[in-house]
C-alpha cells in the first residue's frame, strides 16, 4: 500500500431499505491533497462519506486508516482516528458561544477552561487565516461564520481528514474564496480534504483529484489538471437510458402561467429565485430540471401563494374561460376560494400533502371540507370519491379508514396525485412525483400526468431524473442557484446539454456571474 | 413591625418548598425532559419522609436527631427518584408523551402518598393526626444563638430550619453546575440540540435519565420539607403539596430556567401567596383574588419574555421531546 494513502475504503456497499445507495465503492484519499467527490442528487456522495464519519455503518467492505482496517460505529470514533465531517446541516447548538460548541463533549477538564480554548482557537485561527469570535452566540452568526466554526470544531478535535459536504451551497462568492484559501492553507499543512459538489468550477479550481459517482455506481477518478467540465458532466450524467414513457403531442396549447420577474428571498434574505420567467401553457407538460435547491420548492410554492414574492414579482394565471389573475400576494386560501383550479402535489408528502395519521377519507375532506353551507362537514361525496381513487388507481390499502402513514410510499402517492386531479384541475404542479416509487408505480403517475395534459391542463412536473425529463416533458425549465439558465424542447434537447445547464455552464449564464 | 416579619417568614416557609420542586424541575427540564410530574414527586418525597420518620421513632427508644435527619431525607431523595425513574423509563426508554406520562406521575403520587398518608394516621391511634414531634422538631431547629440575639434581623434570617438555607445552596450549586462545569455544559446540549450532543460523543440517554432523577430527588426535598416544616411533621390529605408543585413548576418558567433567579422568584411567589393574610378586610371572596397574584405574575412574565424574544430566557430547544437517533 503507498505511504502517501490516508484513506482507502475497498468495495464499500450500503442499502437503504431496498435502494442502494453505494454500490462496491472503492475510493482512495492520499495525504495533503483535497480531492473532490462529483455527483448528481441521490447518487451517493454523502452516503459514502457518512460512512467514513460513523453517521452509517457500511453493510459490507473494508476500511483503512493510515493502512490499517479500522471499524468506524460512531462520530467519536471518525474523530478518534481523526477524520472529522462538516455536514450541510450544522451540529451546533444555538444559544452557546463559539468556544462551548468547541469544547461541547469533550470533558477536558471537569470545571470549564474557556481561556483556555480560546487560545487554542486563536492558534488553529491564525495558523489557517480563519477569523472567528470564540465568544460570539451561535444564534448571532451567519452561515459563513457557523461553518468556519464547525471546521475549527473539528481541527480542535485534532482532525486531518476533514471532508466538506456541500459547503459553498451557503456561501457568497466572497465567502466561498476565503474558505478556498483556507482550504489550501490546510492542505499545505498536510491535512486530507474531501470536498462533496456538483459544482463543476469550484472542482475545476480547488481540487487536485476528482472521483465521481451516479446512481451508487463509482464511475471514475481523474486528475483535475487533464480533465475539463465536458467530461465531468459526461461522467456525471452518464449515457442517456430509454426509459419508454409515452408523450403525447401538445394540442390546443393555451397560456396557463405567465410568470415574470419572479424574486423571492428566504427568511434570512438570501434569494432563492431571482427574475424567473417562464410560460407554461394547457396541453402540455412543463418540465422543471436543476441541482436540487436551486429554487425549485420557492417556485412551486410562490406560485401556490405559500412564498411572499419580492416586489416587481408577477405569476399572471388564466384560467380556462375565466379572466386573468394575479397570485402574487394571495394566499392559499383566497386561490382556492376564488376557483382558479390550482393543484399542488409537494415534495413532502406528509410535510404539507397529506395528514399521516389520518384516513384516506378525511384526508379527502381536506380539499373539500369548507364545500356547502352545513355546518357539519360532507363525508358522504368525500367518501365515493376516495372509493374512485382507490378503484382507478390501484392503491393498495386495508381499506378507507386506515391512517395513511400504514400505507407504502407509492400508495400514498398515489391517493395524494388522486385527490389533487379529482378536482380537475387547469393547472397540476407536482414535486419529485415518483420520487421513492417503484418503476410500475412510476408508470401510473406519468400515465396521470400524461391523462390530464390531454385534458388540456397545464402540468409542470419537478423531477430529478433526466431520464424521465427528457421522455415526459414537452418543455424543459433549466434552475441554476435561483435564475433560469436555459428553456430547452424537450423532444430535441440531448442530456449533456440540460446536465451542462443545471451545472453554470451555458455562456449566458456565465454573464450572469 | 411584627406583621411584616411574620409575612417574611411565611413567604419564606413558602418559598423554600417551591424552591426544591422549582430547581430539581430545572435540572430535568436543561435535559429536554418537561417533567409535569413535580407535584406528585413531591407528594411522594413528603410521605416516604414522614414513613421513614414515624418508623424510626417508634422503634427507637432514644432517637438520635441526625439519624432521624439522614433516614428521612434518604427516604424522601431515594423515593422521589423513582418518581422520576418512572418518568425517566416512560418517556425516554419507551417514548411515551411528556406531557401525559407527567400528569399521570402526578395523579399517582398523590394518590400513592394519600394512601399510607391515610393509612399511617389510622396507626397513629386513630383518635387524630400523626405527628413525628421528633424528627420535625429536629428540622424546625433555628440556627443557634444567631436566631434570638440578634433582634428582628435574626427572625428574619436565622429563624428557620436547615433546609431553608440547603435549598438556597443546592440552587446556588446547581447555577455553577450548569454554567461552569463541562458536564453541565453537555447537559444543556442534550436539552437544546440532542442530535448535536450525540454526534459530539455524548450519551444522550444517560444524560436525560440522570438529570430527570436527581432532579426529582431535588423537587422532592421539597415535599419533605413541606411534611416536617411547614406543616409540623403531620400528614395533610387536602392536596396543599399539589397545589405547591404545580406552583414549582410556574416558578421554573418565571426564573426563566434559571436556578439563581428561582431563589427570590420562590420567596417573591411566598409573599404573593401570603399577603392575603396580612391585608386588613379582606373577604373570604376577596382574599381568593390575591391568592390568584403568582399565577397572574407568571403569565405576565412569560409575555414579557414573548415579547422581548430574548434567546437567553427560553427554554431548551428540544424541552418535551422525545430523541432517536435514526430521526437525522
Amino acid at each position: 500500500m503507498e505511504a502517501n494513502l490516508a484513506v482507502r475504503m475497498v468495495n464499500i456497499t450500503k442499502t437503504f431499505s431496498h435502494v442502494v445507495a453505494n454500490n462496491n465503492i472503492t475510493l482512495e484519499i492520499r495525504r495533503g491533497e483535497i480531492l473532490s467527490l462529483l455527483g448528481e442528487n441521490g447518487s451517493g456522495k454523502t452516503t459514502l462519506m457518512n460512512m467514513l464519519s460513523g453517521i452509517y455503518f457500511p453493510d459490507s467492505g473494508q476500511i483503512y486508516v493510515n493502512g490499517e482496517e479500522v471499524s468506524i460505529a460512531s462520530p467519536k470514533d471518525a474523530l478518534d482516528l481523526h477524520i472529522g465531517m462538516i455536514h450541510q446541516h450544522f451540529k451546533l447548538v444555538d444559544v452557546f458561544t463559539a468556544a462551548e460548541n468547541i469544547i461541547l463533549g469533550l470533558n477536558e477538564k471537569a470545571v470549564l477552561d474557556l481561556n483556555g480554548v480560546r487560545r487554542a482557537v486563536k492558534e488553529i485561527c491564525d495558523r489557517y487565516g480563519f477569523v472567528i469570535d470564540p465568544d460570539k452566540k451561535v444564534y448571532d452568526m451567519s452561515v459563513s461564520e457557523k461553518q468556519t466554526l464547525e471546521i475549527v470544531k473539528v481541527l480542535y478535535r485534532g482532525a486531518d481528514i476533514l471532508i466538506l459536504d456541500e459547503p459553498t451551497a451557503v456561501l457568497t462568492p466572497q465567502e466561498t474564496e476565503k474558505l478556498f484559501a483556507v482550504m489550501r492553507n490546510m492542505k499545505a499543512d498536510g491535512k486530507s480534504i474531501v470536498i462533496i459538489t456538483h459544482k463543476l468550477h469550484e472542482v475545476m479550481e480547488i481540487s487536485d483529484r476528482v472521483a465521481v459517482l451516479r446512481k451508487g455506481e463509482y464511475i471514475g477518478e481523474v486528475p483535475t489538471s487533464q480533465t475539463n467540465p465536458q467530461q465531468l458532466t459526461d461522467m456525471m450524467v452518464g449515457k442517456a437510458t430509454t426509459l419508454n414513457i409515452g408523450r403525447p403531442e401538445p394540442n390546443g396549447l393555451t397560456e396557463r402561467l405567465i410568470v415574470k420577474n419572479l424574486t423571492v428571498k428566504d427568511a434570512d434574505g438570501v434569494k432563492k429565485l431571482s427574475n424567473v420567467s417562464f410560460t407554461a401553457y394547457g396541453g402540455e407538460i412543463l418540465g422543471i430540471a436543476g441541482i436540487s435547491g436551486s429554487g425549485q420548492r420557492e417556485l412551486l410554492e410562490a406560485i401556490a401563494g405559500l412564498q411572499d414574492p419580492e416586489e416587481g414579482s408577477s405569476i399572471m394565471f388564466i384560467p380556462p374561460d375565466k379572466e386573468a389573475s394575479e397570485l402574487v400576494g394571495r394566499d392559499p386560501e383566497d386561490i382556492y376560494k376564488s376557483g382558479v383550479g390550482l393543484a399542488f402535489v409537494p415534495e413532502d408528502r406528509f410535510g404539507m400533502g397529506l395528514v399521516g395519521s389520518m384516513d384516506l377519507v378525511d384526508n379527502i375532506m381536506l380539499r373539500s371540507y369548507k364545500s356547502g353551507k352545513s355546518p357539519i362537514a360532507d363525508r358522504k361525496h368525500p367518501r365515493e370519491r376516495a372509493n374512485k381513487i382507490v378503484e382507478d388507481l390501484e392503491v393498495v390499502t386495508p381499506g378507507l379508514g386506515t391512517p395513511l402513514r400504514r400505507l407504502s410510499g407509492g400508495n400514498v402517492q398515489k391517493i395524494l396525485v388522486g385527490r389533487e386531479i379529482a378536482a380537475e384541475p387547469s393547472l397540476l404542479m407536482t414535486a419529485y412525483a415518483v420520487r421513492g416509487l417503484d418503476i410500475n408505480t412510476s408508470y401510473t403517475i406519468y400515465h396521470l400526468l400524461n391523462e390530464q395534459k390531454a385534458k388540456g391542463a397545464a402540468v409542470i412536473y419537478v423531477g430529478e431524473d433526466l431520464d424521465v425529463l427528457l421522455e415526459l416533458c414537452d418543455r424543459i425549465v433549466v434552475l441554476c442557484a435561483g435564475r433560469v439558465s436555459g428553456i430547452v424542447n424537450g423532444r430535441s434537447t440531448r442530456k449533456e446539454e440540460v446536465g451542462l445547464l443545471m451545472t453554470r455552464l451555458s455562456g449566458k449564464e456565465n454573464a450572469n456571474e | 413591625m411584627s406583621q411584616i416579619v411574620s409575612l417574611f417568614q411565611a413567604a419564606v416557609y413558602f418559598g423554600t418548598v417551591i424552591l426544591f420542586g422549582a430547581v430539581g424541575e430545572i435540572l430535568a427540564e436543561k435535559s429536554g425532559n418537561l417533567n409535569l410530574g413535580v407535584p406528585g414527586i413531591m407528594y411522594m418525597g413528603g410521605i416516604a419522609g414522614l414513613i421513614a420518620a414515624f418508623l424510626y421513632e417508634n422503634g427507637t427508644a432514644n432517637p438520635v436527631p441526625a439519624v432521624a435527619i439522614l433516614v428521612t431525607l434518604a427516604a424522601a431523595f431515594v423515593m422521589s427518584m423513582i418518581g422520576g425513574l418512572i418518568y425517566s423509563v416512560l418517556t425516554i426508554t419507551l417514548r411515551a408523551n411528556q406531557n401525559v406520562t407527567g400528569l399521570t406521575l402526578t395523579i399517582f403520587g398523590s394518590g400513592f402518598a394519600n394512601l399510607f398518608g391515610g393509612n399511617l394516621n389510622k396507626m397513629a391511634g386513630g383518635a387524630g393526626q400523626i405527628s413525628v414531634a421528633f424528627t420535625s422538631g429536629v428540622y424546625r431547629t433555628k440556627i443557634p444563638f444567631l436566631s434570638d440575639s440578634t433582634g428582628v434581623f435574626g427572625e428574619m434570617f436565622f429563624f428557620y430550619g436547615f433546609l431553608a438555607y440547603v435549598a438556597i445552596i443546592v440552587a446556588l450549586a446547581v447555577k455553577w453546575f450548569l454554567n461552569r462545569t463541562s458536564v453541565g455544559l453537555n447537559l444543556r446540549a442534550v436539552g437544546e440540540n440532542p442530535a448535536t450532543a450525540d454526534a459530539a460523543g455524548i450519551n444522550v440517554t444517560k444524560y436525560k435519565y440522570v438529570a430527570t432523577c436527581v432532579g426529582a430527588g431535588i423537587s422532592g426535598l421539597g415535599g419533605l420539607y413541606y411534611t416536617m416544616d411547614y406543616i409540623k411533621g403531620t400528614w395533610a390529605t387536602d392536596g396543599s403539596i399539589e397545589k405547591l408543585g404545580w406552583l414549582a413548576v410556574a416558578l421554573v418558567i418565571f426564573a426563566t430556567w434559571k436556578p439563581n433567579r428561582a431563589i427570590w422568584g420562590a420567596y417573591l411567589f411566598g409573599l404573593l401567596s401570603w399577603v392575603y393574610y396580612y391585608l386588613p378586610g379582606l373577604t373570604r371572596s376577596s382574599q381568593e383574588i390575591f391568592k390568584m397574584l403568582p399565577y397572574v405574575v407568571t403569565l405576565l412574565v412569560l409575555i414579557v419574555v414573548s415579547l422581548r424574544r430574548s434567546k437567553e430566557s427560553q427554554p431548551p430547544a428540544s424541552l418535551g421531546l422525545a430523541y432517536f437517533r435514526e430521526d437525522r
